[in-house]
């Protein structure tokens, strides 16, 4: 997340024309600005844990995530197991561990499909503007009248149920949502003088819109990116839930949900574990969201 | 335009058209998104070679996509969704069957979510900056981000195994027996509606906080007027259209959740059809049920944009 916006940031640094003036460390303010905001100091930290816990997750767990234990089936939380085992001995804490490889993976795929699609589109039919404009913002809007998770729904069914499926259709629906913002940023940017100073020069329409549209029209859409990958983790635990998405024996957080909601009689602890993973996970994304929103825009008061 | 409300409901019927175009495009075009020959897929890995053609016919597969498109489009519009693979049952009685049970779970949430987020969105407002209103603003952030059936799950161990309030799971008709209908859909609208609380809690208080800072606010304070009369005669008047609208929207991510919540909570509504439908893929249903959907949330959004004209004369006349 930051990297995109350090290169956001840097990219109109080297444009010629464009805010030639600003500060050199831009770097160092990154980090003044994470010291200064302990909320998303506090989430980027839980997200770099979780990234790296996704990683080396071989090299962590402390057992096998598939390796079924018969004779210890729904223990509760102990020495061995501290989160306790599922309904085949398998242990939740190596799952939960496994399960995060998937949620960043699903989240980030989903939002990467969404911006592949969404934001090429609208700076396109913003900035050629005309009947192009209208005829995508009607094909913008009529996508976005679909619940997203219905939308999901089906064109998993249509491309064949599993994760990467699954999170493709949650970046088709979350594609429109992008497209909008960036059509309306677009529509802002292209009037600006440094756009028109760059016309006057002669720039190529491809030159325009890479070096002085996008970089100054990007900023809402990389909060906008930030609470997408918060709604794409819990379609992906959602879907994962419904058995959409993530097949077994692979973990996620949201079929592990499935499972300890069967055995929720016996073994009622099981469904806490997961559930705050994705609680603690989508918190972190919406608050980080919130606090680049905050930098982006100097308006808003700090709450 | 100066038609008043009559003349903006004709006026935003004419762009739903558009809308309309696309959307049932989407719907229908869903089939084609399957990967390899449709036919085949629709018709399983034991079909014969008789089942595929006659699948191929029934769908149109051997038209031009354009043709089969305005084809499907024709007979949906007569109410003609075709039948299920799997039951042969028609898929509008199917969805009609099932959509009451769907639409009061989303209705009752709406009407919780407006009931408890609302009044949290005035507290934090005309408390600004105390702990109370940090402690709403933390909470509404909660709400948006728990996952609604972890809490669906949550509130079944709770208050139905554990204390024996609520049915854990299942649902009641509503034209049967309305109030046991509305019993059972509790602890689901209960589930679903804490992103409406947030969402509301939040928008009404930084609506608020923005009409409360206006100039003729102020005025008013300097006329002497009681701080209750403007809050309640002034500010939230101006803040009603927001409330209404943002309610509005969030009928569209209800729908979203209710796939979920309805299989944590065994209600037969088309939440958990199209998702039983999508994992069987049973195609026609699929597409039954979205198209239906999508019609739903098109023509809610309406009924807000009429609403929102009926009760504040600029709107109308702005169009």
């Amino acid at each position: 997340m930051t990297d995109t916006n350090m290169t956001a940031m840097t990219q109109t640094a080297a444009a010629p024309s464009a805010k030639a003036t600003l500060p050199p460390a831009v770097r160092f303010r990154f980090w003044a600005w994470l010291w200064g905001d302990k909320r998303a100091l506090i989430s980027l930290a839980y997200l770099s844990v979780l990234v790296l816990a996704a990683i080396f997750a071989p090299l962590i767990v402390p057992y096998a995530p598939n390796k079924q234990n018969l004779m210890d089936l729904l223990a509760p939380p102990s020495g061995a197991h501290w989160l306790g085992t599922d309904d085949l001995g398998r242990d939740t804490l190596s799952r939960l561990i496994y399960g995060s490889y998937n949620a960043l993976y699903a989240a980030s795929l989903a939002v990467g499909i969404g911006v592949a699609i969404g934001v090429p589109l609208g700076v396109f039919i913003g900035f050629v503007g005309g009947w192009v404009d209208q005829v995508g913002s009607r094909i913008i809007d009529g996508v976005l009248a679909f619940p997203p998770l219905v939308l999901a729904v089906a064109v998993t069914g249509a491309l064949g149920i599993g994760l990467t499926n699954a999170m493709i259709a949650v970046g088709f629906a979350f594609a429109p949502v992008l497209a909008r913002t960036m059509r309306a940023q677009t529509l802002v940017v292209k009037n600006a003088l440094y756009v028109e100073a760059a016309v006057g020069f002669g720039a190529s329409r491809l030159h325009l819109i890479l070096r002085h549209i996008l970089p100054n029209a990007i900023q809402p859409v990389i909060v906008e990116v930030t609470l997408m990958l918060a709604v794409a983790l819990l379609a992906e635990a959602g879907l994962s839930f419904l058995s959409l998405g993530v097949q077994p024996p692979e973990s996620s957080w949201g079929g592990m949900l499935a499972r300890a909601y069967h055995y929720v009689e016996v073994a009622p602890e099981q469904m806490y574990a997961p559930g705050f993973a994705i609680l603690f996970t989508a918190l972190a994304f919406n608050t980080l969201g919130e606090s680049i929103r905050v930098l982006l825009d100097p308006t808003i008061k700090r709450r | 335009m100066m038609y008043g409300v009559p003349g903006m409901v004709a006026q935003r019927l004419l762009q739903l058209v558009p809308v309309m175009i696309v959307a049932t495009f989407v719907v229908f075009s869903l089939v084609y998104m399957m990967p390899g020959d449709p036919a085949m897929m629709i018709a399983g890995d034991y079909a014969t070679a008789e089942r595929i053609a006659e699948i191929r016919h029934i769908y149109g597969f051997d038209r031009p996509m354009l043709v089969q498109y305005f084809f499907w489009l024709g007979n949906a519009v007569q109410g003609d969704l075709g039948h299920s693979l799997f039951s042969n049952e028609s898929v509008l009685r199917l969805i009609l069957s099932r959509l009451p049970h769907t639409v009061l779970l989303v209705l009752y949430a709406l009407v919780l979510g407006a009931a408890l987020g609302v009044p949290l969105g005035i507290l934090a407002a005309t408390r600004q900056g105390t702990t109370l209103d940090k402690v709403i603003t933390s909470v509404a952030s909660l709400g948006v981000a728990v996952p609604n059936f972890w809490l669906g799950i949550i509130l079944v161990t709770l208050f139905s195994l554990g204390y024996r309030w609520f049915p854990a799971t299942g649902a009641v008709s509503l034209f049967e027996k309305p109030l046991e209908a509305l019993y059972y859909a509790t602890l689901p609208a209960v589930a679903l509606s804490t992103g409406v609380v947030a969402v509301l809690a939040r928008q009404v208080r930084s609506a608020l906080l923005e009409v409360l800072g206006s100039q003729y606010i102020r005025t008013l304070r300097a006329k002497g007027l009681g701080s209750g009369a403007i809050l309640w005669k002034h500010g939230l008047r101006n803040v009603a259209a927001t409330m209404l609208t943002i309610a509005g929207l969030q009928v569209n991510r209800l729908f979203s959740s209710a796939v979920i919540i309805e299989a944590v909570f065994a209600i037969p509504g088309v939440g958990n059809l199209i998702s039983y439908s999508a994992l069987n893929k049973d195609f026609p249903v699929v597409q039954g049920v979205a198209l239906v959907l999508v019609l739903v949330v098109i023509l809610t959004n309406l009924l807000v944009d009429v609403l929102n004209a009926t009760f504040d004369p600029r709107v109308a006349a702005s169009t």
